[in-house]
């Protein structure tokens, strides 16, 4: 067997794959995030306990009424979406005239609430997720095995933040957003319903997080906490790449996923807190993050 | 255009009806075990209540929202029951140890933070926490799920048997009205004075000539120290330091209390965290619910509630009073 640094090739690819797939995730749920706070000025904690919904909602599909993965994919967004839309309509709306951080502490209780009532019907313990059939095999690259399922996450992945990226940087209503980011009041005043505009965003933010948690559904376990501990290392990838830009949010999101793979082949021990400490560097150097604006 | 996140701090310095009401605190903590409430209830309380109001002199009066604090309470507990138990220290040195591994944290953390401001300053705390817990889980000295255990309580400066529950109950009593007393007193300096100009408008106050960063990160430092002193002291009571309390679950609930007794002011935290407690022992049978009770909390306090339990009191005091 070839080996690079002393190590095998066949671990260093397969590390590499987890972090570009561990990556993908940072990736989904780092853009949403900074989606929502495009708009909202709100930091989603909930962030993580709607990619666990999303996850438990496709379960639900599968157990219950037998609703395969491909239609899980499609409607267990939309059904978390639509939570989503009503917390927003209901509670988060009334907090933007107050101080930001009145946001991120209601959107925590609501995720404890959450992820509660999960722990207490499904105990802390995973439910595993059926591979859908056609994903069962694998690529054979030569060099690694390439599982059909990891190579649909990445490349899927890669579709849905770059379409995301399309849609708010090149189309016209991307454009609205944008000009709603920089001042809701003269936006409104050109008849554009900027209330209607926020819902919807965050709507859709929420419904990225459940897509991301319906495409980790077959990989993680499916469990009520899997969120909680997401979404702190996504807070990190958030601060490290600066909320100002949503291409940054992206690559930062892959980038430190490949990070976190390397790290486990080279130093196993630092794994779970390399990105932390990514942080911390990047903190003291620029500390506006790596594409962050000074505000 | 933004409500301001606490109350309005008065100059003078000790009031005639603060320096009442803590009589009164202190009388009544003093008398509580006789009146057939559990010491050690109390003393879990006390330590909590502390934090909490450690907790609050940074959001409360320096307007800054940390979500790592667990941190500081998880270290100073870990450094505290290590140098009691594996060093042999007295209990007042291995407190002071635990007090001084919290500082040096905050100071450090606190030079990384200030470097965000808002949003980002809660996340950054959040995520440098994170790393201490993961570092707590991994580091042998810890023992990992086990934490440390069995702790002796020692003789305090030789003299006085802490394995008595009462002569326990009573130091946690006295550490806790001293570090009340100073925050309060803190509070009302010259020092707190310019830390509210600060949360009220930074550039401001730094146009007035005041190094913001400096005051902000002297706040961080003092808060982690005074939560580090309850956490070494809960090490202490509970013979026991464990990863319940550098997890991240301890940095919301912290929040929880404060935002519940009222932040921003003094004795908010302390009722808050007195609740928060009392309901945590009275729930305990029901398991998981207790995180969405306290969620549910979170909730209703952010949407109706945001002057807390005190901050409401006092609104409608000064109200009927004008």
């Amino acid at each position: 067997m070839t080996e690079i640094f002393g190590i095998p090739t066949q671990a260093l690819f397969g590390q590499l794959l987890i972090g570009l797939i561990n990556g993908a995730f940072y990736a989904m749920l780092s853009l949403g995030l900074a989606v929502i706070f495009g708009l909202l000025n709100i930091i989603n904690f909930t962030h993580g306990a709607q990619y666990m919904l999303g996850a438990f909602c496709a379960w639900f599909l599968l157990e219950r009424w037998g609703i395969g993965y491909w239609w899980s994919l499609l409607l267990a967004p939309v059904a978390v979406a639509a939570t989503g839309v009503l917390i927003e309509r209901t509670m988060l709306s009334r907090l933007y005239k107050l101080d930001h951080l009145y946001g991120l502490l209601l959107t925590f209780g609501i995720a404890l609430m959450i992820q509660g009532v999960f722990t207490n019907y499904y105990g802390s313990a995973g439910q595993p997720y059926r591979l859908p059939v056609e994903f069962a095999d694998a690529f054979d690259l030569g060099f690694m095995r390439l599982p059909k399922y990891r190579a649909w996450v990445i490349l899927a992945s890669a579709i849905v933040c770059f379409g995301t990226w399309y849609v708010i940087e090149r189309t016209k209503l991307g454009s609205y957003l944008r000009a709603a980011t920089e001042n809701p009041a003269l936006v409104q005043a050109f008849g554009i319903n900027v209330p209607r505009m926020v819902t919807l965003t965050y709507g859709f933010g929420v419904g990225l997080a459940a897509f991301a948690g319906v495409m980790a559904a077959p990989i993680y376990q499916v469990n009520p906490l899997m969120g909680a501990n997401m979404i702190i290392v996504v807070f990190a990838v958030v601060v490290i790449g600066g909320m100002g830009s949503i291409l940054g949010a992206i690559l930062t999101g892959f980038g430190l996923g490949v990070v976190e793979g390397l790290t486990k082949v080279f130093y196993p021990e630092a794994s779970n807190t390399v990105i932390f400490v990514v942080m911390v560097i990047v903190l003291l150097i620029k500390p506006a993050g790596l594409f962050g604006k000074e505000r | 255009m933004t409500e301001p996140v606490a109350a309005v701090i008065p100059a003078q310095r000790w009031q005639p009806g603060f320096m009442l009401t803590m009589v009164v605190m202190a009388a009544l903590l003093a008398v509580a075990p006789f009146a057939g409430i559990y010491p050690v209830f109390l003393m879990k309380a006390l330590c909590f209540a502390l934090f909490a109001c450690a907790f609050n002199l940074l959001l409360g009066f320096g307007g800054l929202l940390s979500f790592g604090h667990a941190m500081f309470l998880g270290t100073a507990g870990y450094v505290c029951a290590h140098a009691a138990k594996v060093w042999g220290w007295p209990p007042e040195a291995a407190i002071l140890a635990g007090t001084g591994a919290a500082a040096t944290l905050g100071l450090v953390t606190g030079l990384l933070a200030i470097r965000r401001q808002g949003i980002y300053f809660a996340m950054i705390t959040l995520a440098l926490a994170q790393m201490i817990y993961f570092f707590c889980l991994q580091a042998p000295f810890t023992h990992g799920e086990d934490g440390i255990q069995s702790v002796p309580r020692g003789r305090l400066f030789g003299l006085l048997d802490l394995s008595n529950t009462l002569s326990m109950y009573y130091f946690v009593l006295v550490v806790f009205i001293a570090a009340f007393a100073l925050i309060y007193r803190v509070v009302h300096s010259p020092f707190g004075q310019v830390l509210k100009a600060i949360r009220e408008n930074e550039p401001r106050a730094i146009s007035l000539g005041y190094d913001a960063e400096r005051y902000k990160l002297l706040a961080f430092v003092l808060s982690a120290t005074l939560a580090g002193l309850a956490g070494a002291t809960k090490a202490i009571v509970f013979q026991l330091a464990s990863l319940t309390d550098v997890h991240w679950t301890m940095s919301g609930e912290v929040v929880l209390m404060t935002l519940l007794g009222g932040m921003g002011t003094v004795f908010g935290p302390v009722v808050g965290a007195f609740i928060i407690i009392g309901l945590e022992n009275y729930l305990a049978a029901f398991g998981e619910w207790v995180t969405v009770i306290t969620g549910g909390i979170f909730v209703v306090c952010v949407l109706a509630f945001r002057r807390g339990i005190v901050g409401e009191i006092m609104a409608w005091w000064s109200q009927r009073k004008s």
